[in-house]
């Protein structure tokens, strides 16, 4: 029982960092039909800018985690300007491949300048605790809460500000919104903006926990996807709870069946769901 | 109606000579190790040419087979099988496996397909790694032998310790699988798979079962591409996961779209050009792929044709310029 | 040759097509016409396998062909053309007509491997007969062009010879004119008749009232997916019905 709930509660942490990155995804792919590949890599450079802010300015952390927002934030609209908007009429196949290329460039960055090996974000609560038989530290409860509050705030912005519900209506209509004298491309920065932060936020609150590097990017920008796909391109609530999800079936399925193999999880239910329904479970159109 | 004017023929015959007399060149070594790499690369590349290049489905499970095709020969070879029945036999698995994931993953498109193929590579890269009763795990599969002498009545046999006898045996797959591409995509045919890519409605209405010719498409690569790591493997003679992962898959991306998508000669000039010009950066180091990253998103851009692609262009626009000159 | 029973079809609540029933007959030309949106094209798209009924059937020669995909529907003796002129427009003029007349020859994987003893004759016919229908476009000196390079009149014939290089029985031409001025489409209609006097029923969806009244045996009128009317030229001309469509037509755009 003990060991179920500890799994359970790692895998609402691991789920909280799917949740932030993979709904960051689902604006971008969902707004802008761009299949932003490398936000799992903006996700990675988050993580090392909080710590770069940290260990080499000698910043706290909360400040760190915030200039962390800005920096991504804006690489992330950078990205969007030259990589993806001049491929905008261009067969899809195209954004992808130069979402590879945005991707080898930031892993590349990673390790030009901290090395390919390794680091941890010094731990700002490292104070560990049980509660009813499983152990926890704050910085853990931090990212599940954390990512409850950012979730909240983000959808008090989608939903309650002008410039959310902007957003909102380019994802529905991009046309419609264009004849209504939207800014799209303003509104693309902006997506942007908001979806490499987040992911900056959801590396910064679980670095401290484990180590970064360069090579994390992918597997969780992969994942982020299968979630953005299966729980339906441009799907809030899907990219939630696809999440949460996840999180908890990689935590009780590394526990229970197999560590080794616990990241096939996500790969897999890709495929067989693929199989039985090749529009995805939302049977939207590609994106 | 399909042919090359004469000049172009020439110029394929004196590279096909230059590479035939290049181990009289005797480049050091490393470098020819390199180039044999190359060579090895280029068949891979020419594979993802064909679904990717010319069928236009962006299949990301490409190292995954290369994977099966190293694996494979690995396995059986050091089971004591002949290295020329491993081989064939490899390249076959590797399409039989293309052959059962296709079906489910060519029922999806563009984007969807993508993140499906790449799915899949990243099991088998993660099986690889830990199934270690087969594949050894993360260290993988040393002391591979070298491929089994060919005997030449009267005259011995040709061993394949030497890297000149590598490369003439790399050389010799890479000209067959030209060939047989060549047979492939310049016939009617072939016209099939650039039609699916231009335009699968129309491809449809016009009678084209295009399911099916996806698929062939799919299963003809994996074919080339086990092919490509069954040799890697014999050469090399060691395999670990690394080369079923996806930075391989990318890595072959890249060989593709800067050498050119949708030619024959871009795979191999890419394939070719850009492991040497990587190995002359080494002292860049991570800048490299920083270099590469950055070429390959100009490249997609601006000569979504690679440099063969881009240099036909040139050859056109001047071609045109002397028409309206004289 | 070809009839079509009940036929309906729903997207999400709008229903495009609506309980149709019309036959074509061998050698005729069939025109359907309609204000926009009547679901003509939708029309076809259930023909050809495009887009799946939501009710009806489809007959060729007594044999149900409802369901099965374009490609089986093309070897059924049916081809058609696009509303918007749809072309492979990355590739030569003559690829193009090699690719329409794929499907007849044995031009598979294993024989183009081999080059099987039947390969080069097989070949050889298929260049013959797009050089061929190529000719009979005139758009026989225009065989290694690049199909941006042509003119719209040019690509609009070239995608209807894409569908007839297979010798269909019966060709769907979905607005094979539009955008086309005057004497273009003048020459188009002319070249329709001799597609028809080679022995290839035709069904076409026009607007141009004109062209449609020189040249069909039997018009189809269609409006909110429904069928109105049905009959010679002269009967539609003089039809209520038809009139009221039209104008009410006219009247919401
Ligand atoms: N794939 C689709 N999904 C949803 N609605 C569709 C689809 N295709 C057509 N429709 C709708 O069905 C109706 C009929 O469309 P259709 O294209 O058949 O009209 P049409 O008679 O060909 O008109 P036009 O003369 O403008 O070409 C229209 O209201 C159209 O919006
Ligand atoms: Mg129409």
């Amino acid at each position: 029982m003990e060991l179920f709930l500890q799994q359970v509660f790692n895998g609402i942490m691991f789920g909280s960092t799917y949740a932030i990155v993979a709904l960051g995804l689902t604006l971008v792919m969902g707004i802008l039909h761009i299949p932003n590949f490398a936000h799992g890599h903006l996700y990675m450079l988050g993580g090392y800018i909080t710590y770069f802010f940290i260990t080499s300015l000698g910043l706290g952390y909360w400040p760190s985690l915030l200039l962390s927002i800005i920096v991504l934030g804006i690489l992330g609209v950078i990205m969007e300007a030259i990589v993806y908007r001049p491929l905008h009429d261009q067969p899809h196949i195209n954004a992808f491949i130069a979402a590879v290329g945005a991707l080898l460039v930031l892993e590349a960055m990673a390790e030009v300048i901290w090395g390919p090996q390794g680091l941890r974000i010094p731990n700002p609560y490292p104070h560990t605790f049980q509660f009813l038989g499983i152990i926890m530290s704050v910085q853990r409860l931090l990212v599940i809460i954390g990512a409850v509050v950012l979730i909240v705030l983000l959808h008090l912005f989608l939903k309650k500000t002008l410039t959310g519900t902007t957003i909102e209506a380019v994802a529905q209509n991009r046309e419609g919104a264009m004849l209504n004298g939207i800014n799209v491309n303003r509104v693309s920065a902006l997506t942007f903006f908001i979806s490499s932060g987040t992911a900056a936020v959801a590396a910064s609150f679980i670095s401290p926990i484990f180590v970064i590097s360069p090579a994390m990017g992918a597997i969780i920008g992969m994942k982020a996807f299968i979630i953005v796909i299966l729980g339906g391109m441009g799907s809030i609530p899907g990219a939630i709870i696809g999440g949460y999800f996840l999180g908890l079936i990689e935590s009780l399925g590394g526990g229970y069946v197999s560590a080794a193999y616990k990241d096939v999880i996500a790969f897999g239910a890709l495929i067989v769901i693929f199989s039985f329904k090749p529009t995805g479970l939302f049977g939207k159109k590609e994106g | 109606m399909i042919t090359k004017p004469i000049h172009t023929k020439l110029l394929y015959g004196f590279i096909l000579l230059a590479a035939l007399l290049l181990p009289l060149y005797a480049p050091d070594p490393y470098m020819f190790q390199v180039i044999i790499m190359s060579l090895i690369f280029a068949i891979a590349v020419l594979a993802m040419n064909l679904i990717i290049g010319f069928t236009g489905q962006a299949s990301l499970a490409h190292a995954a087979f290369f994977g099966f095709g190293a694996y494979g020969v690995a396995i059986m070879t050091k089971a004591g099988i002949s290295f020329w029945l491993a081989l064939p036999a490899a390249a076959s698995i590797s399409a039989l496996l293309g052959l059962v994931i296709g079906p489910p993953a060519l029922r999806t498109r563009g984007s969807y397909f993508a993140i499906v193929t790449l799915a899949f590579g990243v099991i088998v890269w993660i099986v690889a790694g830990n199934w270690v009763q087969v594949t050894g795990g993360h260290n993988g599969i040393f002391g591979i032998p070298r491929p089994t002498p060919i005997p030449i009545p009267f005259l011995g046999e040709i061993e394949f310790f030497e890297q000149t006898a590598q490369y003439y045996l790399v050389l010799a797959f890479l000209l067959l699988t030209l060939f047989i591409m060549h047979r492939l995509v310049y016939s009617v045919f072939g016209l099939t798979f650039m039609a699916i890519r231009n335009n699968e409605p129309l491809a449809d209405a016009v009678g084209i079962n295009t399911f099916t010719t996806k698929l062939i498409a799919f299963v003809t690569a994996n074919f080339f591409a086990g092919l490509a790591g069954g040799l890697y493997v014999a050469i090399i003679g060691a395999v670990s996961p690394s080369v079923a992962s996806h930075m391989l898959t990318f890595n072959f991306l890249i060989f593709l779209i800067l050498g050119g998508m949708a030619t024959l000669t871009g795979p191999v000039v890419g394939a070719f050009a850009i492991p040497i010009l990587m190995e002359w950066l080494q002292e860049l180091g991570h800048f490299r792929m920083l270099f590469f990253g950055v070429l390959l998103i100009v490249t997609i851009i601006y000569f979504p044709r690679g440099l063969v692609g881009g240099i036909r262009q040139l050859n056109q626009k001047i071609a045109d310029w002397r028409q309206t000159k004289s | 040759m070809l009839a079509v029973k009940y036929l309906s079809k729903q997207f999400e609540g709008l229903v495009a097509v609506k309980e149709l029933n019309f036959d074509i007959q061998e050698g005729e030309i069939l025109a359907i016409i309609g204000p926009n949106g009547a679901g003509k094209s939708t029309v076809f798209n259930l023909l050809t396998g495009t887009l799946k009924p939501t009710a009806g059937k489809v007959f060729i020669h007594d044999e149900d062909i409802t369901g099965l995909k374009p490609y089986q529907i093309v070897k059924k003796g049916v081809a058609r053309t696009f509303q918007t002129t749809s072309l492979f427009d990355q590739l030569r003029v003559i690829d193009n007509m090699l690719i329409g007349c794929k499907w007849r020859t044995r031009l598979g994987f294993w024989n183009t491997l081999f080059h099987t003893p039947g390969w080069k004759s097989q070949h050889d016919q298929a260049v013959q007969s797009a050089l061929e229908t190529l000719d009979f476009l005139g758009l026989a000196d225009k065989a290694l062009a690049f199909i941006p390079t042509l003119s719209q009149e040019e690509q609009k014939r070239l995608a209807i010879g894409v569908a007839l290089v297979s010798k269909p029985k019966l060709l769907l031409l979905d607005e094979p004119t539009g955008g086309l001025i005057r004497e273009e489409t003048e020459r188009i209609a002319q070249f329709i008749k001799s597609v028809r006097e080679q022995g290839t029923t035709v069904c076409i969806i026009e607007h141009k009232m004109q062209m449609i009244m020189g040249m069909a045996d039997r018009i189809l009128v269609l409006n909110y997916g429904q069928k109105i009317a049905e009959g010679s030229p002269d009967d539609i001309k003089s039809n209520q019905a038809v009139i009221e469509a039209y104008l009410g037509g006219e009247a919401h755009a």
